[in-house]
């Protein structure tokens, strides 16, 4: 498996790249303003596609230079163009009222960075593979996955859901690309389209949801109970 | 012959989709629909019988058809027939002729994703037809465009998409544990992982195996990751309510199968199996709570379909034999079912102008055949003989009986008579009891309302009179095809 024996400064490289992912999860959890968590979710995007091409070329996978192309163009380029087209119509900045402060976000979020520590280094342990940048890289995964669900927890604008899930699926596509950079391409393009896809159905359900509920704000939305 | 029943199965719906959409024309959409549905059975009918021990791979292996698929694929080209024809009822009554197009492009892409997932040999093409039924359905959700519809429909695709996102972690996780075995790169089909699966790692494997569970088991809608299925099946038109509950949860079923076989091949013990047995515990636990508390028709009918997920999830995970031989007799009994009370209930719906049930008065009075055969629905929904989910529910609690977790057959048993006493309470009301005020009932059901009520009641009764023993047969080679193994068997009494 490549990512065990990776040279140090490939190592550090994709280390450095997941750990700065990582940050910007964080940066996304500790905003209210609706633009930078589209920024820092842009820059997490692009972060991606070099880590493909990095694993590309150190791991010899000519494909994944396409995969990092597309992953520059559709979640670094074409996704934060989407959201924010929407963020456009709807006149909506912030977050007005927020379910959890964001210190509080940020606390909880680094809680769950520990949990996934904790299941990382248990898996590494039992693959042998302490101390390599897979444990890294699973840690990354799984607190990208938790500090998504936070996110669609603590937030309740239709827009930070949407970016919440964005950043559950960055967290699932950055491990891949260190665990399993062999993965076959078709899989990997389908679930690039699939993405595309899922934000322009998002796009047009908030549309609805402005029109015919007349709010974007998931607290408004508590008609059906019981 | 499987390849040409295999495309006509798939080839229908889409060929629809593509007409309805130039056409244009509300009549012929309908038409269109139908006569796609009509193919999708006919072709769908056979398959089970053709493929029978020896399962079919087309297109490079990513295309399967084993007993397991071809079951649930005819479970869900029935519902796709009945839930057509009810449409063309129903959609009248909506009284929005200029939409009915998209009604139909959308209900057919539906029917598509529904019908071709089982079909899916490779875990990674799995999810992403799972992925694409979430995203068709959440704009037939919607359709009503009222807004608890798009409240419903908005929870719909945020919960659901959240849940198979985990899926997708674990399906990646699988192909790591994978990977250690089978080398860098491989096709990831149901059969290279469970050939691999006794050399992959057992912390790793169990992971990724609960991943893949709540993600799977969000889309069926088990307990506690059922909270968006009472708002999309109780908001969308009735068709659509009848296909996500007949065929969608089917669907999703399959893959929860499928990796259980897996992690079955690696011998990681009781944990996961029980893992499974516990969720369906609990969504019958949820489900009886919330049907005998219920004021709408339709959300009664949601929390019943949480309810047989769960006792699907049960025979499952009890394994076996009689666990696979009932949870599977179920899904086919569920399906024809569920149709059958949500046509019921949008029938009423529609007569009574209301969701609540406590607005539903004496429908056997004003709607004798309808009201007779909802009723007979009713009792046989519940699980109560001579129907056919009385004896796929019996065979479901034996295999439980002879597992080392036969304490979830008693408390299923005690749930499902409370289930029992509440859900029929609700239709001693609505036939038995005289309304407070005189209420205005619009009569006369079209034809193609009652009819698929029909078409799903006959079937229905002769399952639960005679189960035939090439059936038993069939189940028994899918069960052989899935390992034989109920690990939790191990400790017979």
């Amino acid at each position: 498996m490549l990512a065990a024996h990776l040279p140090p400064l490939a190592a550090s490289l994709f280390s450095l790249i997941a750990i700065a992912s990582l940050l910007l999860a964080f940066v996304m959890l500790g905003s209210r303003w609706l633009r930078h968590y589209l920024y820092a979710f842009a820059a997490e995007s692009w972060l991606i596609g070099i880590l493909s091409a990095a694993i590309g070329y150190y791991g010899d996978y000519p494909e994944l230079y396409l995969i990092a192309i597309l992953t520059f163009l559709f979640r670094g380029c074409l996704l934060p163009y989407l959201v924010l087209r929407i963020i456009r119509r709807l006149h909506i900045a912030r977050e007005v009222h927020v379910i959890l402060q964001a210190s509080t976000s940020l606390v909880v979020g680094a809680f769950a960075v520990i949990f996934a520590l904790g299941v990382s280094s248990r898996i590494g342990a039992e693959l042998g593979l302490t101390g390599t940048v897979v444990v890294l890289a699973l840690t990354v995964m799984l607190s990208m996955k938790l500090i998504g669900f936070l996110m669609l927890a603590v937030r309740h604008e239709a827009i930070s859901q949407i970016l919440g899930l964005l950043v559950l699926e960055n967290g699932i596509f950055l491990g891949a690309q260190i665990l399993v950079p062999g993965m076959p391409l078709l899989i990997e393009i389908v679930i690039l389209f699939d993405l595309l896809i899922v934000v322009a159905c998002f796009g047009l359900l908030v549309q609805y949801l402005m029109t015919h509920v007349g709010t974007t704000s998931s607290l408004e939305l508590r008609r059906l109970v019981g | 012959m499987v390849g040409i029943l295999l495309l006509a199965v798939a080839l229908a719906p889409l060929v629809a989709i593509i007409l309805i959409v130039v056409a244009r024309r509300p009549g012929l959409a309908a038409a269109l629909n139908l006569t796609a549905s009509i193919v999708s059975f006919a072709a769908a009918v056979p398959l089970p019988w053709l493929v029978q021990a020896d399962p079919r791979v087309f297109w490079d292996g990513y295309i399967i058809v084993d007993a397991l698929g071809a079951w649930v694929v005819l479970c869900a080209a029935v519902v796709y027939l009945l839930a057509s024809i009810h449409a063309v009822g129903y959609m009248r009554l909506l009284d929005e002729p200029g939409r009915l197009p998209v009604f139909y492009a959308l209900f057919a892409g539906f029917a598509l994703t529904t019908l071709v997932g089982p079909m899916m040999n490779n875990a990674g093409l799995y999810w992403i037809a799972i992925e694409l039924t979430t995203l068709v359905s959440t704009f037939l959700v919607a359709f009503e465009r009222a807004a608890e519809s798009i409240e419903a429909a908005w929870k719909y695709i945020i919960v659901v998409s959240g849940g198979i996102s985990l899926a997708l972690l674990g399906t990646i996780l699988f192909y790591w544990a994978g990977s250690f075995v089978l080398g860098p790169t491989y096709d990831m089909t149901w059969e290279a992982l469970r050939g691999a699966a006794p050399r992959m790692n057992h912390a790793l494997l169990t992971l990724a195996f609960l991943l893949v569970l709540i993600g799977y088991g969000t889309k069926v809608g088990l307990a506690p990751m059922h909270t968006w299925l009472p708002d999309a099946h109780s908001e969308g038109p009735t068709p659509v309510s009848a296909l996500l509950s007949g065929a969608l949860l089917n669907t999703a079923m399959i893959g929860i199968i499928r990796y259980l076989a897996i992690a079955d091949a690696a011998h990681t013990g009781p944990l996961l199996r029980l893992t499974l047995v516990a969720l369906g515990v609990v969504s019958l636990i949820v489900a009886a709570l919330f049907i005998v508390r219920q004021e709408g028709i339709k959300r009664l009918m949601a929390y019943s379909s949480v309810e047989h997920m769960g006792v699907i999830a049960l025979g499952v995970g009890f394994g076996g034999p009689l666990g696979i031989a009932g949870a599977l007799y179920h899904m086919l009994n569920h399906s024809l079912n569920k149709s059958l009370m949500f046509f019921g209930a949008g029938n009423m719906m529609r007569s009574y102008g209301t969701k609540d049930i406590a607005d539903i008065r004496l429908v056997g009075r004003h709607f004798p055949v309808a009201g007779a055969l909802w009723l007979a629905g009713a009792v046989a929904i519940t699980g109560a003989p001579p129907f056919g989910l009385f004896a796929s529910e019996l065979t479901i609690l034996r295999a439980g009986l002879q597992t080392s977790a036969a304490w979830a057959s008693f408390v299923m048993a005690v749930l499902l008579i409370v289930i029992f006493i509440g859900f029929l309470n609700h239709f001693r009301l609505m036939y038995a009891e005289a309304p407070e005020q005189p209420d205005s009932v619009r009569g006369g059901l079209s034809a193609w309302c009652v009819a698929p009520m029909w078409l799903a009641l006959l079937p229905l009764f002769a399952l639960g009179l005679w189960w035939p023993q090439a059936v038993w047969a069939y189940f028994g080679g899918i069960t052989h095809a899935l390992g034989d193994g109920s690990l939790l068997a191990g400790h017979m009494p």
